[in-house]
């Protein structure tokens, strides 16, 4: 399934957030979207989820859903959003129990899905007893159980140190190597984007409007922590970044 | 390095990150408990405290004896006990019930809020002659009182518990295309337990007091009637044996809110 957006506008309380975005998000593909602080993204993002609905312009989904699709369009948040009181497993299977699946398939697609993500070991965990990257995991197993067509992720590795981040990321690309998925990535992070990004668009500051789509052709399998074609891009994305952060930056929060 | 610092002072650093966190000592409450009626068994019996003022810890435990040889203590306390049970249960269930409808929907906010603001400050017990004449003089008073009474706080904590859930988790539950029952259930009645319990904890000391109040008002039986009856001869013995009754019906109810928490709420740290 695709996404595409066009001529997409939003305001909040008279403040113009999201100018005329034109978007698309070919299927298998994983775009990331960069951009200054308060420019939008996250916006961007629940209207595409359809937990907002644009001002301006439409959001539409193009195509089929695959095969046993419970949940199209699934977010990663970048707090985990993990129900504190219901283990690992219970956290899984949350979002399969409104589902007409039986107790048994429920409870052995759960058991997949936590292996596919490693986390078999920490069935019976509590969110509390588990570390950042581990509930992010956790997050991704939840996502990944519900077979979505596109995967919404806002900041998924924000919140975390930078080494876990690594690991998450190789995580995210073998997941991908071994079964593509299409999915929004919107991130801070430059490196995140060069590194996961298909496609890496940039905005501009508030109110957001599509600065540049870079298109990266490397295979994600390929690109590894400290590639010198991946620095250069990240050094051209920062270029064109620096100038709009350093305003946005300036600006009165609220303003 | 290690030359340099030959003849300078060393001095190990000093620890002062003690106190300000939560350590369970059950035994200091029960020695402090301990400690004061010894105290009053001592100032009674050597006469610094006149028998006028306080009675004797020693005979107050007598009268305890007497009333369970004799039957009487049952007599009292399990209609007590059932007034309590089904007032609060009523009361509290209500409570929770409209916390949670208020907490919902912002119509039944916006139609019960004031209601609840104008009823809450009104103290019940003034209510009990009205609730004589719409409920009869026997228990259904004495039930309406004692459910009126844990209504209001426990609407209040609920809803304020609601108000409370953490939002982005309600966003994942729609995100997911969870059903409005489900994220009700799963979502915002566990993530609003814990104020929840916290308000019961306050309501159901309300209904002990209330017990108690409508007991005083026609009852024969039971732990204010009882009260009231050692009160009016003033027989402290039998009065601070009633006391007494009414602190561990406070500590027990406590202890149960405690073995709820420790049960459902196991998921805080
Ligand atoms: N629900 C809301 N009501 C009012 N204003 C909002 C709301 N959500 C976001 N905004 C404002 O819209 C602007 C864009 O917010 P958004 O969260 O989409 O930015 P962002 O690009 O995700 O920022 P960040 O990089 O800090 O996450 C911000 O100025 C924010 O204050
Ligand atoms: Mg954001």
């Amino acid at each position: 399934m695709e996404l595409r957006l066009s001529g997409v506008g939003h305001s909040y309380a008279g403040r113009e957030v999201l100018r005329g975005v034109d978007l698309e998000v070919p299927e298998g593909q994983i775009v990331c979207i960069v951009g200054p602080s308060g420019c939008g993204k996250s916006t961007l993002l629940r209207m595409m989820g359809g937990l907002e609905v644009p001002a301006e312009g439409e959001v539409l989904q193009v195509g089929h859903s695959p095969e046993g699709c419970l949940n199209p369009l699934t977010f990663i948040f970048q707090d985990f959003a993990l129900l504190p009181w219901r283990s690992v497993a219970g956290n899984v299977s949350l979002v399969l129990e409104d589902h007409p699946i039986a107790r048994a398939e429920r409870r052995e697609m759960v058991a997949d899905v936590l292996a596919r993500t490693r986390l078999t070991e920490f069935v019976d965990a509590l969110p509390r007893q588990l570390s950042g990257g581990m509930k992010q995991r956790v997050a991704i197993a939840r996502a990944l159980v519900v077979r979505p067509a596109v995967m919404l992720m806002d900041e998924p590795l924000s919140a975390l140190d930078s080494q876990t981040r690594e690991l998450l990321m190789d995580d995210l690309v073998n997941l991908w190597v071994r079964q593509p998925f299409t999915a929004v990535y919107v991130t801070h992070n430059l490196a995140e984007a060069v590194r996961l990004g298909h496609r890496i668009v940039v905005l501009s500051r508030r109110p957001g409007e599509v600065r540049e789509v870079i298109q990266l052709d490397k295979p994600l399998a390929e690109r590894g922590y400290g590639d010198a074609e991946l620095e250069a891009q990240q050094k051209h994305l920062w270029d064109l970044m620096r100038a709009e952060a350093a305003a946005a930056d300036a600006e009165l929060v609220g303003g | 390095m290690r030359s340099l610092s030959v003849d300078k002072p060393e001095q190990k650093v000093a620890f002062r990150g003690g106190g300000f966190t939560f350590q369970s000592r059950r035994w200091v409450g029960f020695l402090v408990f301990i400690m004061l009626l010894l105290l009053a068994e001592w100032g009674t019996r050597s006469g610094v405290i006149s028998p006028l003022t306080l009675p004797k810890p020693t005979d107050v435990f007598q009268i305890f004896v007497e009333l369970y040889s004799s039957g009487l203590l049952f007599q009292h306390l399990i209609p007590s006990l059932l007034r309590l049970l089904v007032g609060a249960a009523l009361g509290a269930s209500l409570g929770i019930a409209v916390g949670l409808l208020i907490g919902l929907f912002s119509f039944v906010r916006a139609g019960l809020l004031p209601l609840v603001a104008a009823i809450f400050p009104i103290p019940k017990i003034a209510l009990l002659p009205l609730f004589v004449i719409w409920f009869g003089i026997d228990e259904g008073s004495k039930y309406a009182l004692i459910a009126f009474g844990t209504f209001t706080p426990t609407v209040v904590a609920t809803f304020a518990a609601v108000d409370n859930v953490d939002r982005t988790l309600i966003r994942m539950g729609q995100s997911f295309g969870l059903s409005w029952v489900s994220i009700v259930r799963k979502i915002v009645l566990p993530g609003a337990m814990p104020g929840i319990l916290a308000g019961l904890r306050i309501s159901l000391a309300i209904a002990i007091i209330l017990l108690v109040a409508a007991e005083m008002l026609g009852a024969e039986f039971g732990i204010g009637a009882y009260i009231l009856q050692a009160g009016s001869l003033y027989d402290l013995e039998r009065l601070f044996a009633g006391v007494v009754i009414l602190s561990v019906l406070g500590v027990l109810v406590s202890a149960v809110i405690g073995a709820v928490e420790r049960r459902l709420l196991d998921w805080r740290t």
